[in-house]
């Protein structure tokens, strides 16, 4: 684990944006009988997600939040000088789609721009790259995109993720100001593990093809997918959840020598409300104090951190407030953080 | 941990099959209610429990409550 901290920088504003297309989770029968689905659906709480339409991507939901962040805060896109995007559902394989952003949201030229592959993880490691490259003095002010269209990725005929994803975008401002005060990441990788979660076919190592594009039957289960759609070996993923997960949480907490009552919100990656349950008993949370969309957008990867304050927080963040962060998914890869907000400016979730 | 009290354990996993079907010998994958996020709920009872970790691999090589009882207490 890795334990970064930093002075005088932090979210200023965040907007986000997510598909009109609403699937209702307890009608999505098409590939098991009602029952099976009300099952599943209930347990892990999630009623409904969004799926952007086709010809959307993530892209599109990132840049319908940006430049509603822009108009909300009246910002110069002259003075964007960093604009990272966190996505494993981009446009093209090349160029990066940070590129492409830059010129639809009319950045100048000296935005540094690129991508980052990540997914669950990806707001707090994207929140600790920016934040380090903001240690540099010309580095000011800087975009954080945060989009994800994965309905696409996963089998809507394996009931072990079939029920789970969906689609959202969002942008967050960040800047530098004294006000801000500290802030704290812990950073893990474990590479070792990078098979519980993946999409083994379609990359240079096996690439496309008639055969991974050929639907199969992968288990006892009857469960039906492609080697170029995702699949998560989720006994295995909720073990490493289990053993890695409270124990970040207390390590931050420790290690910036905060309690658990100092932190006014704990916004979790939404994955299932079976594992934030989970979360939440293990650590004796106060409900109130632990927002979920779970049961409106599913999982939504990288962008469920910042969607959900954006959802959930609206309202509930004036002057000062203490937010832990905690991630946890593919690489595999976990991450906490704990960051002050002061004064955060929340849009109006944006439909396309 | 007597098998005895496992076997209760195991059985209050599950919302809809009642307890009395649950025995040493139930080859609890074969249940109708049974899912993977019922496999979620035994490894966290197991890690509640024992403080041991079973993996997915471990459940599904094993067919009865029992065998799964034996299988965690070799750990």
């Amino acid at each position: 684990m890795q334990f970064l901290s930093f002075k005088n920088i932090g979210i200023a504003a965040i907007s986000g944006a997510i598909p009109k297309n609403v699937i209702n989770n307890y009608e999505y029968t098409q590939f098991f009988s009602a029952d099976e689905v009300k099952t599943v659906v209930d347990k892990i709480g999630i009623f409904e997600r969004r799926f952007a339409e086709k010809g959307i991507c993530a892209s599109d939901l990132c840049y319908a939040a940006a430049e509603k962040l822009f108009a909300d805060n009246e910002i110069n896109k002259e003075e964007i000088d960093l604009m990272v995007f966190v996505s494993q559902t981009p446009d093209y394989r090349m160029p990066a789609t940070s590129f492409l952003l830059q010129n639809r949201l009319g950045l100048p030229g000296n935005t540094i721009v690129f991508d980052i592959s990540l997914g669950c993880t990806g707001f707090i490691h994207g929140l600790y790259i920016v934040y380090s490259l903001m240690q540099h003095k010309s580095i000011n002010k800087a975009l954080l995109l945060n989009g994800e269209t994965r309905s696409r990725v996963y089998s809507a005929k394996d009931r072990r993720v079939a029920f789970l994803f969906g689609d959202a975008g969002t942008a967050t401002l960040i800047e530098k100001n004294y006000k801000f005060g500290e802030s704290f990441f812990t950073i893990t990788s474990d590479g070792a593990n990078a098979d519980l979660v993946k999409i083994s076919g379609g990359g240079y190592r096996n690439p496309s093809s008639v055969e991974t594009l050929k639907e199969k039957v992968v288990d006892g289960e009857g469960n039906i997918r492609s080697d170029e759609q995702g699949y998560m070996r989720g006994e295995d993923v909720f073990n490493l959840f289990i053993k890695a997960i409270p124990q970040d949480i207390k390590a931050i907490l420790s290690l910036t020598k905060h309690e658990k009552e100092d932190i006014d919100y704990f916004v979790f990656h939404q994955a299932s409300k079976y594992l934030n349950g989970y979360l939440a008993r293990k650590l004796t949370l106060d409900e109130s104090k632990v927002p979920s969309t779970l049961s409106k957008f599913g999982n939504t990867s990288s962008v469920s951190i910042p969607i959900t304050i954006a959802s959930e927080l609206h309202s509930k963040l004036p002057g000062s407030n203490k937010l832990l962060l905690s991630a946890f998914g593919v690489g595999m890869s976990w991450a906490s953080s704990i960051i002050k907000t002061i004064d955060i400016k929340i849009s109006d979730i944006t439909e396309i | 941990m007597e098998l005895k009290e496992f076997v209760i354990l195991f059985a209050e996993q599950f919302e809809d099959t009642p307890t009395e079907q649950f025995t040493p010998e139930t080859r609890f994958r074969e249940l109708t209610e049974w899912d993977s996020l019922t496999a979620l709920s035994i490894i966290a009872m197991v890690d509640e429990e024992f403080e041991k970790q079973i993996t997915g691999a471990d459940i599904r090589s094993v067919a009865t409550i029992e065998e799964l009882y034996t299988k965690i207490n070799s750990k």
